[in-house]
C-alpha cells in the first residue's frame, strides 16, 4: 500500500480545484438556504449557465474574455430572477422540486442538438480559457511542502482561493448588516418578518440572486480548470454534493462551507486511493469490488454521508443547532 | 426491548440479504463471459406482402480483433442468436449469407459484416437487415395518433408510479426523492428473478406442464409477480425501519426530504455497483412485430401493459373507495390528526400506503423495463415527471396523480410533434414551472394557501 502518495494526493483534492469549485458553490447556497432558508435545488444551473455565458462569448462568438465574464455574470442573475420569480411565494419542497426541474430543463437545451451551433450539443465548447491562462505570472510548480501544484493547476487554484476569500468577506459583511439579519429573520419565522413591515419577497430575491452569482463563480472556476463546458458535468449531482458539503462544514456559517469543501474532497480522495490501491494489489478481493467500481464508492458514500449528516448531526461540524433551516415544515 | 429486538432482527435480515446480493447477483446478472458479455440478435424476413419471418439456421460467425474466431452459432427456431464473448472489446460480426435460404437477402449486401464494441458487462444487439424493408413514412396523422397512444401508455405508467408518492406524501408529509429507486427496484428484481428462475430444479417440469407450455414467457410472467410483491416487501422494510424511527424522532419534513434525497444517491450507485452501467433488456425480451388496429400499429406487449395497468388503477381506486382501509387512506391523506383522534391507527394505514405505493413502483418499474430496457438510472430519469405529475394533479390526492400522470405522459409524447424529441421532457418540466405560477394547488388540488 503506498500510503505516501495517497496521502499527498489527499492533501492536493483538499485544496485542490475540486474543493474550491464546491467551496463556492456552496457558499452562494449558504446565503440562499443556510442563511435564508430557501430550498434552491438548482445551484447546478447556476454554475452551468455562468460557465456556458462565458464559453459561448468566447468560442461560438469570438468575442473578448472579460465581456465573457460578464455575461456569464448577467446570466447567473438572469437566472435567479427567471426562478425566484415563479417559486418564492411556494412552499419548501415545491421550490425544491421546481429548482431541480428548471435546472434539469438548462441541462436539456444545453445538451440539444437543436442548439448545437451556439452552445456544443453533447461535446460542449472547449476553445475559451486561453485568455485566463496567458495571465498566468507562475512558472514551474506552484505551492509549498506537499501543497504542491503543477502548472498550470496551481493557477487556476490561486484564483480559485482568491475568489474564495473575496466571497467570504462578501458573506461575512453581508450577515452583519440589517440586511442578514432580517433574512436570518425570514428563515426563522416569513410571517412575522412581514407583520413587522419588511418586505419579504424583495429579501428573497436578493439572497437567492447574491448566491448564485457567487455559486456562479465556482461555474467559472470549473470552466477554466477544465478548459471545457460540458452539459452533463452540471447535472443535479452537483447540487446534492454541494448540499452535502455545506450541511458537513455547518450551514449558517460563514466558513462552513469551506470546511466542508477541504474535508469532504480530502476525505473522498483519501477513500478512493486506498480502495484503488487496495484492489489493484489484490488487497480486497476481486468479487466484492472491482477497479471499475472503486468510483461508484464515491456516491454510495456520499448518500450515506448526507443522510447520517441530516438525522444525528444537521449543523455539520461548525453550525449552530439552533439556527438550522432544517426542522421548518 | 421489542422494539430493539425487532429493529436489530430488520437490520440482521438486511445485512444477510446484501451479502446474498453481493454474492449472488454478480453471477445471476453475468451472462456469457465473466463479465456477461454477450452478442445478440434477431433475423426478421420482411417479405414484401405478408408477415415478417423469423428465420432459422442461418450461421453468425464472431471474430475477435485480432481475427482469431470467438464462435459460430446458428439462429434459432425464434431467429435469435446469442454469442457468449470471452471478455469486453471490438468484434467482428459476420452473417453468413450462404447459409440465408431461398429468396431471403440482405436488405444491404455490403452489411453483411458489422464491427462493433462491447463494454464490460454489455450484452451487445447486433441485427442485420433482411428482404426490402417496409419503410412506410407516416403521415401527420398516423404519426399524431401513434404519440398518443404511446403517451397513453406512458402517463399510465407514470400513474402506477404518481398513485404511491401522491399517497405517500399526503399521509406522510414525505416528499420522496428516493420513489425513482423503488421503481427500477421493481425492474431490477424482474431482471434478477427471471436470470435465476430457470435454474431453479424441477423449472423444466414445470414449464413443460401443458397448461404452462402455453404461456409465452413463463420465466418473466413468474419474475414479473416476484418483482411486485418483492418490492411492495421494500416499501414495507423502509417505512418500518427507516421512515416511522425519523418520524417517531421528530425529524422535520425538510429534514426528511433532504434523508430521502440521500438516500436516492445511496440506492441508485448500490444498484450500480449490482448490476453495471450497461442497459439490459430481459431474457424473454424480443422485438414484436405492430399489430395493426386500423391506422394503429402497436406491438401486443405495450397493449397487455396498457391493459395491465388499466386493470391495477381501477383496482386501486375501488380499493380506496370502497375498502374501509381505502377510506381511512383517504382519511389520513386529508388530515392525518383528525383521523387519528377519530379512532383510525394511523402508522398501520402509512405502513399500507407505503406497502401499495411499492409495488405500484415495482409494477411500474417492470413495465418500463419491458418497453425501455433496464438500467440502474431508470427510475431517477422519470422521477421529475413522475413529481410534474403529482405536482400538476395536486400533491396528496389519488385522483390528481391519476389525472396529472395522463396529462404528463400525453404532453410529452405528443409534443414530439412541434418539438425536437429530445426535449420532450423538458417541455412536460416547462408546463409544471407554468402550472404552479398559474394554479399550484393543481388541478385537483384544493385551493389552499400554498406558500
Amino acid at each position: 500500500m503506498e500510503w505516501g502518495r495517497i496521502l499527498s494526493d489527499a492533501l492536493q483534492a483538499g485544496f485542490g480545484a475540486e474543493a474550491v469549485i464546491f467551496a463556492l458553490a456552496a457558499i452562494g447556497l449558504n446565503v440562499q438556504f443556510g442563511y435564508t432558508g430557501l430550498l434552491n435545488f438548482g445551484q447546478a444551473a447556476f454554475l452551468a449557465v455562468a460557465a456556458y455565458g462565458l464559453a459561448t462569448t468566447v468560442a461560438t462568438f469570438g468575442l473578448n474574455f472579460w465581456l465573457g465574464l460578464a455575461v456569464g455574470i448577467g446570466a447567473a442573475v438572469v437566472l435567479a430572477l427567471l426562478l425566484g420569480i415563479p417559486t418564492l411565494r411556494l412552499r419548501a419542497d415545491y421550490l425544491a422540486i421546481v429548482t431541480i426541474a428548471a435546472a434539469e430543463i438548462i441541462r436539456l437545451l444545453f445538451r440539444s442538438v437543436a442548439l448545437r451551433d451556439i452552445f456544443g450539443g453533447s461535446d460542449g465548447l472547449q476553445a475559451f480559457a486561453d485568455p485566463f491562462y496567458r495571465l498566468n505570472p507562475f512558472e514551474g510548480p506552484i505551492g509549498f511542502g506537499p501543497l504542491t501544484f503543477s502548472n498550470p493547476l496551481g493557477w487556476v487554484v490561486v484564483v480559485g482561493w482568491v475568489l474564495v476569500a473575496l466571497s467570504l468577506l462578501v458573506v461575512w459583511a453581508l450577515m452583519r448588516s440589517p440586511w442578514g439579519r432580517v433574512v436570518r429573520a425570514i428563515r426563522e419565522d416569513e410571517d412575522a418578518v412581514r407583520s413587522l413591515g419588511k418586505n419579504v419577497y424583495a429579501h428573497k430575491m436578493q439572497s437567492l440572486v447574491i448566491g448564485g452569482v457567487l455559486g456562479s463563480l465556482g461555474g467559472f472556476i470549473f470552466a477554466l480548470w477544465q478548459a471545457a463546458v460540458s452539459p452533463d458535468t452540471y447535472a443535479t449531482n452537483l447540487t446534492f454534493f454541494t448540499y452535502t458539503v455545506l450541511i458537513l462544514g455547518g450551514a449558517a456559517r460563514v466558513f462552513g462551507p469551506v470546511v466542508g469543501a477541504v474535508i469532504f474532497w480530502g476525505l473522498l480522495s483519501l477513500l478512493e486511493g486506498t480502495l484503488e490501491n487496495a484492489t489493484r494489489i489484490k488487497a480486497i478481493p476481486a468479487w466484492l469490488l472491482d477497479t471499475t467500481q472503486t468510483s461508484l464508492v464515491r456516491f454510495v458514500l456520499v448518500g450515506l454521508v448526507l443522510m447520517l449528516l441530516i438525522v444525528f448531526r444537521p449543523q455539520g461540524i461548525f453550525g449552530d443547532r439552533r439556527e438550522i433551516a432544517l426542522d421548518a415544515r | 426491548m421489542r422494539r430493539a429486538v425487532t429493529s436489530l432482527l430488520g437490520l440482521v435480515a438486511l445485512l444477510v440479504t446484501a451479502l446474498i446480493g453481493v454474492v449472488a447477483a454478480p453471477a445471476a446478472f453475468a451472462g456469457g463471459g465473466e463479465g456477461g458479455e454477450q452478442i445478440t440478435g434477431l433475423l426478421l424476413f420482411v417479405p414484401e406482402q405478408g408477415d415478417p419471418q423469423r428465420i432459422e439456421g442461418v450461421t453468425i460467425t464472431v471474430t475477435a480483433e485480432d481475427g482469431s474466431q470467438i464462435a459460430s452459432v446458428q439462429s434459432n427456431a425464434e431467429g435469435a442468436y446469442t454469442v457468449p464473448l470471452p471478455g469486453p472489446g471490438k468484434y467482428t460480426v459476420t452473417l453468413e449469407e450462404g447459409t440465408l435460404p431461398e429468396g431471403v437477402t440482405l436488405r444491404d449486401p455490403d452489411a453483411g459484416s458489422v464491427e462493433t464494441v462491447v463494454n464490460p458487462q454489455e450484452q451487445r444487439a447486433v441485427l442485420f437487415a433482411l428482404g426490402e424493408g417496409t419503410r412506410e413514412t407516416e403521415g401527420k396523422g398516423e404519426q399524431a395518433i401513434r404519440l398518443v397512444v404511446e403517451g397513453l401508455l406512458f402517463g399510465l405508467l407514470i400513474a402506477l408510479a404518481s398513485l404511491g408518492l401522491s399517497l405517500i406524501f399526503g399521509t406522510t408529509g414525505l416528499t420522496n426523492f428516493a420513489h425513482g429507486e423503488i421503481i427500477t427496484f421493481g425492474a431490477m428484481m424482474a431482471f434478477l428473478v427471471e436470470v435465476l428462475v430457470p435454474r431453479v430444479p424441477f423449472y423444466d417440469t414445470i414449464a413443460g406442464l401443458p397448461v404452462l407450455s402455453s404461456v409465452g414467457g413463463l420465466a418473466f410472467l413468474l419474475a414479473a409477480v416476484a418483482a411486485v410483491v418483492l418490492t411492495g416487501a421494500f416499501g414495507w422494510v423502509q417505512d418500518t425501519f427507516f421512515w416511522r424511527v425519523l418520524r417517531r424522532r421528530g425529524t422535520g419534513l425538510i429534514a426528511m426530504m433532504i434523508v430521502s434525497i440521500g438516500l436516492a444517491i445511496f440506492l441508485r450507485y448500490s444498484y450500480q455497483y449490482f448490476f453495471g452501467a450497461s442497459t439490459r433488456s430481459y431474457a424473454s425480451y424480443s422485438s414484436q412485430a405492430g399489430l395493426e388496429l386500423g391506422p394503429l400499429s402497436i406491438a401486443p406487449r405495450d397493449l397487455v401493459a396498457m391493459g395491465i395497468c388499466v386493470v391495477v388503477l381501477v383496482a386501486v381506486s375501488l380499493a380506496l373507495l370502497r375498502t374501509r382501509t381505502g377510506k381511512a387512506t383517504r382519511a389520513v391523506a386529508d388530515n392525518p390528526p383528525l383521523a387519528a383522534a377519530s379512532g383510525i391507527d394511523v402508522d398501520r394505514v402509512i405502513s399500507v400506503v407505503w406497502v401499495i405505493g411499492a409495488a405500484l413502483a415495482g409494477l411500474a418499474g417492470v413495465l418500463l423495463g419491458l418497453s425501455q430496457q433496464v438500467n440502474f438510472q431508470m427510475g431517477f430519469q422519470m422521477l421529475l415527471l413522475v413529481f410534474a405529475a403529482v405536482v400538476l394533479g395536486g400533491l396528496g390526492t389519488a385522483w390528481g396523480a391519476l389525472v396529472g400522470s395522463l396529462v404528463v405522459g400525453m404532453f410529452v409524447q405528443v409534443s414530439t410533434l412541434v418539438i425536437p424529441a429530445e426535449l420532450k421532457n423538458a417541455s412536460a418540466l416547462a408546463v409544471l414551472i407554468v402550472i404552479l405560477l398559474v394554479r399550484p394547488q393543481g388541478i385537483l388540488g384544493r385551493a389552499e394557501r400554498v406558500g
